[in-house]
Parts: C-alpha cells; sequence; structure tokens
C-alpha cells in the first residue's frame, strides 16, 4: 500500500515534473499567463497522461522494444486528439486561450518520460496512479504559477475582480515573467524538497519522529538518542537504498 | 621596464584602492548630471533618484540579510545602481514604479546571481529594461524641462522620436548639448556626462576606450545611414550609456581587444536598433545583449602566454 501512496504523491512535490524534474518547460511558460490557462492545460495535460500510461502499461509486453517510442508517440497522439476535440466542443474559450499547446501535449516531455521510465516498466494500477499524481503535480505548478503572474501581471486571479485587486506589472505576463516566477518557485520547491527528503530518512531511520525534533525548540536534543540516529543517518551517503525505497 | 615586472614576495604595498572607492568616485562622477537633472526637470528629479538609491540600497540589504551572506550594503555599488537607475527614468514617473525598479535591478540582476562581481548583466539597466516592458506608457511621458512635473508641465517628444517621425531633432545642437531636451533624468545633459567620464579617466577608473569607440561606432554608423552624426550622439540615453554602462567592470571585457569589440557591438546595435527598430532608443537593449556576449569575447580575446601558438581547436 505505501508503494502505491508513494508513486502518487512522488509526482507532487519530490518529483513534480515542472518544478523538480524540470520537464514540461515550454507548456508551462507559454501557458501560464492566467490562472485558468494553467487550470486546463494542466487537465487536458493530466488526462492524456493518465490514459496513455494505463494504455502503455497495458501494452507493455506487445510493444517491440525497437519501436516503443512511436508506439508511445501514435497512443499520445490520440488521446491527445481526443481531449482537443473535447475542448474545442465544450471549452472555447480554453481553446483559444491554449492555442498551439493544446495540439502540443503530443511532445509535451513529461507524458513520453512517464511512459518510456515508468509505465513501460509497471503494472496498469501503478502507472495509473503514477500518471495521476505526475498530472496533479504538473497542474498544481501551473495553477500556483498562473495565479502568481496573474496577480502580478494583470492584478487579477481567475479573471477576478474585475478591475483587479492591484496595478498591473506587465512583465509578468511577458515571458521575462514567466522565467522570473518559474525560477523562483524551483527554489522554494528545492527548499521544500529538502526538508521533506530530511524528514523522511529520519522517520525510515528510527520508525517514529518526535515531534519536539520539527520545531527545533527539544531541551532534550543534545542527549535524544533519535537526534543521535539523524546524524548518523547524514553522515552515510544512502541515497541508492532511499531510490530501492521508491521504485 | 624593468622597475614595472619585478615581482617581489609578500608583503606588498597596495594603492589603497577598493570597491567603495571605486563607486565613491563613480558617484562624485555622476554628481554633476544629478545636478543638471535637478535644474532641468526641478525636485521631482531629486525624488525619483532618492527612492531609487533607497529601493536599491534596501534591497541590497534584506537580499543579503534573507540569503544569510556577508553583508555587502556598505560597498556603495547598490547606491550607484540606483543613480543609474533613477538617470534612466523620466521625471514623471509614480515613484512606486521607480521603487519597483531598483527592486528588479537589485535582486533579479544582481543579488540571485550572487552579488557584487557576479551579475551578468548590468543591473541599472534591467531595472530600466522591467520598467519599459511592464509601464509602456508611463516610461514614455516625456516633459520640456523647466515645465516641471504638475499640472502645467509640457508633455512633448524626445528628439530620437522626433527623428524617427520626421528626421529632424527639432532641438538644437547646443541645447542638446546643455540638456535642454526632453528625455530620462541623467541622459539630456551630454555637458555634465562628459565631466564625470574625464574624472573618471583622470582618475583611471574607467579607460576611455569603451565610450569613445562607442561613440565613435556611432557617429560613424549614422553619418553612414545618411543621419546626423553630432546629434545622434546628443540625443537618447547614448552618453549616458556609453560612459556610466558600458564600462561596469563586472559587465564587460577586461582587456583592450575585448573593449573595443564590446563597444563595437554596442555602437552597432545602438544605431540598428534605433533606425530599423520599433523603439526609437536603443542603447539599453544594446548595452544588455553586449552584456551577455561578454564571455564569449573574453574567450576569444584571451591573451596567450609568451611563446605559445593559438590551436586551431581548443580543448577547453
Amino acid at each position: 500500500m505505501a508503494n502505491y501512496t508513494q508513486t502518487f504523491t512522488k509526482g507532487l512535490i519530490r518529483e513534480n515534473p515542472v518544478l523538480r524534474l524540470v520537464l514540461g518547460t515550454c507548456p508551462t511558460l507559454a501557458v501560464t499567463t492566467a490562472a485558468m490557462n494553467g487550470l486546463g492545460m494542466g487537465a487536458a495535460a493530466t488526462f492524456v497522461l493518465v490514459c496513455s500510461n494505463i494504455v502503455i502499461s497495458l501494452l507493455r509486453h506487445i510493444i517491440p522494444g525497437k519501436v516503443r517510442l512511436p508506439s508511445y508517440i501514435v497512443i499520445i497522439a490520440g488521446f491527445t486528439t481526443i481531449v482537443q476535440m473535447l475542448v474545442k466542443a465544450y471549452l472555447p474559450s480554453i481553446d483559444q486561450a491554449l492555442g498551439i499547446y493544446l495540439p502540443l501535449i503530443v511532445v509535451n516531455c513529461i507524458i513520453l518520460g512517464r511512459a518510456e521510465a515508468f509505465a513501460s516498466k509497471n503494472n496498469v494500477a501503478l502507472s495509473a496512479l503514477d500518471g495521476l499524481g505526475m498530472g496533479a503535480g504538473f497542474t498544481a505548478a501551473l495553477i500556483i504559477m498562473g495565479s502568481l503572474r496573474e496577480l502580478l501581471g494583470s492584478g487579477t486571479i481567475f479573471g477576478w475582480p474585475e478591475g483587479g485587486l492591484i496595478p498591473s506589472i506587465t512583465i509578468f505576463v511577458l515571458p521575462a515573467g514567466g522565467f522570473f516566477v518559474f525560477g523562483i518557485l524551483i527554489w522554494l520547491t528545492n527548499r521544500l524538497s529538502k526538508k521533506l527528503e530530511g524528514d523522511t530518512a529520519r522517520r525510515e531511520l528510527t520508525g517514529r519522529v518526535c515531534a519536539a525534533c520539527d520545531t527545533g525548540g527539544c531541551p532534550n536534543a543534545a542527549i535524544c538518542s533519535l537526534a543521535a540516529g539523524e546524524a548518523a543517518d547524514a553522515e552515510k551517503p544512502d541515497v541508492k537504498r532511499r531510490e530501492s525505497a521508491h521504485e | 621596464m624593468e622597475h614595472t615586472l619585478t615581482v617581489t614576495s609578500s608583503p606588498h604595498l597596495h594603492c589603497g584602492m577598493n570597491t567603495r572607492g571605486i563607486m565613491l568616485d563613480v558617484l562624485i562622477a555622476l554628481l554633476p548630471a544629478a545636478v543638471a537633472s535637478v535644474w532641468l526637470f526641478g525636485w521631482r528629479a531629486a525624488a525619483v533618484e532618492l527612492v531609487c538609491i533607497a529601493s536599491c540600497v534596501a534591497s541590497e540589504f534584506l537580499t543579503r540579510l534573507i540569503l544569510k551572506r556577508p553583508q555587502s550594503v556598505g560597498d556603495l555599488s547598490a547606491v550607484v545602481t540606483g543613480l543609474l537607475l533613477a538617470f534612466n527614468l523620466p521625471a514623471t514617473i509614480p515613484l512606486w514604479q521607480a521603487a519597483l525598479g531598483g527592486v528588479a535591478a537589485i535582486v533579479v540582476a544582481k543579488q540571485m546571481f550572487g552579488g557584487i562581481g557576479q551579475n551578468f548583466v548590468n543591473p541599472a539597466l534591467i531595472g530600466r529594461i522591467v520598467l519599459m516592458a511592464s509601464f509602456p506608457a508611463e516610461m514614455n511621458n516625456w516633459v520640456s524641462p523647466f515645465s516641471g512635473t504638475g499640472a502645467d508641465a509640457i508633455s512633448t517628444a524626445t528628439p530620437l522620436a522626433n527623428m524617427a517621425a520626421d528626421g529632424g531633432t527639432g532641438f538644437g545642437l547646443g541645447e542638446m548639448f546643455v540638456g535642454m531636451r526632453p528625455g530620462c533624468l541623467g541622459e539630456t545633459c551630454a555637458l555634465a556626462l562628459l565631466l564625470g567620464g574625464v574624472y573618471l579617466v583622470a582618475r583611471r577608473v574607467i579607460s576611455p576606450l569603451t565610450p569613445l569607440v562607442y561613440l565613435g561606432t556611432v557617429g560613424v554608423m549614422t553619418w553612414l545611414l545618411g543621419g546626423d552624426p553630432l546629434a545622434s550622439l546628443l540625443s537618447g540615453g547614448l552618453m549616458l550609456g556609453a560612459v556610466f554602462m558600458a564600462t561596469d567592470y563586472t559587465t564587460s571585457p577586461i582587456n583592450k581587444t575585448g573593449k573595443v569589440v564590446f563597444a563595437l557591438g554596442c555602437g552597432l546595435l545602438t544605431v540598428l536598433i534605433r533606425q530599423y527598430g520599433s523603439l526609437p532608443e536603443g542603447v539599453s537593449f544594446a548595452i544588455v545583449i553586449m552584456n551577455i556576449l561578454t564571455p564569449l569575447i573574453e574567450r576569444a580575446t584571451r591573451p596567450l602566454p609568451f611563446g605559445q601558438k593559438r590551436r586551431l581547436r581548443r580543448e577547453d
């Protein structure tokens, strides 16, 4: 069960496709001029990601290794076409805003990356969860980036309120501002991820973690066996062990 | 010759020149232009300059504090950046926008890359470009000198905008030399900027090579393209850019060949943007583009150790 939970949650922060793996940068920077566009792009890509992961996982013993990439692309393109038609029919405004980036989901490297790195090696349930987690991480990153850029660049969030909350700083809806926000978000995610990894390592080692240790205000820290364990953990490079635990 | 090449063991005497001293010299050199800006555009100019300096110094101090790095605010480089940024803004700019430019200059262009000596582009120019991209209306709101910035201020076009429109600047060369033309705070008075430049050269803070080649290239190129070379030298931010921006230590090449290549590139790009670009002025973009090319120029113009031959393909 832990394996399933981790397969889903790793895409949110620790292996966030945009902010940690730095994949799919082109749609990220291009469509996040508004929060709504980020949501639309994220949802569309998540749908394609989950569906293609499921199908590729089902076909993983059938597709010959030599032609796997073209096969993946055909599957992904199929689902992308479905999404494109659905969005065109029911959400024409989103279709307008996303423009060429909607059909370009076909070549989104997150989707091909997950197909190659995960779905082609794992069972259907895990692959679906992986797609869902990665898609959620992608969507969350896009919404956060879109909200920040929309708030600073146009003074609104999801188009609200009419006149704008704050005076707009146009550069944030231009590509340059996109890179500013992108860089700062990557920095924040790296810090957060480092902190989370530290917690996980401690939990793995001791089986439990003392709440006082997290706040850093424990008076017994100097003589605490948990804290001593943490120090020993920091010394030995056990990256391999931790990585195998994730698989 | 013998004397200058003698190397002794430590301790060495040094001339006492440090970052703060250099920055102080630059500030002294900027003073005439600052006085001219207040003379031409009134106290509003001083307010913009003070806000920019305060914003830059505060950004420098706070970023170093938050990032837990050694405090560097005492080297006065943030003051120079602030004043240069203010010189690149029109007198009518809302003060909060000027402050925002300072934050962009120091936090984004300078401290994010490691602080003084690490920035790859000129911070003040990035502040200006961020403001130009963000607030195009406010950044192009020019007023005539001596008309103040209040309700009775006279809005008018800059010489470069006039040139783009009908070929003539609309101002006499003498007027333009002392700065009696609309424009950014510190860029109009060529006389004051030249005084500052001569001071910096005399104090050996900057090499005269960069400004001379830059100005010369712009003059010659404009003349070749059928324009008025003198008017082109005295309009826009060219004088300010050539003397104070293109000579920035961190973002321009070190040796003479490199400086010449850098200044030539700045001049060519400036004229090309002025003549064929959609913007009337191109000094800031020209210098920033050449800033980005500086590492390549440095590599291409690296001097060889004596006796070594230049290989066609270098291993590095």
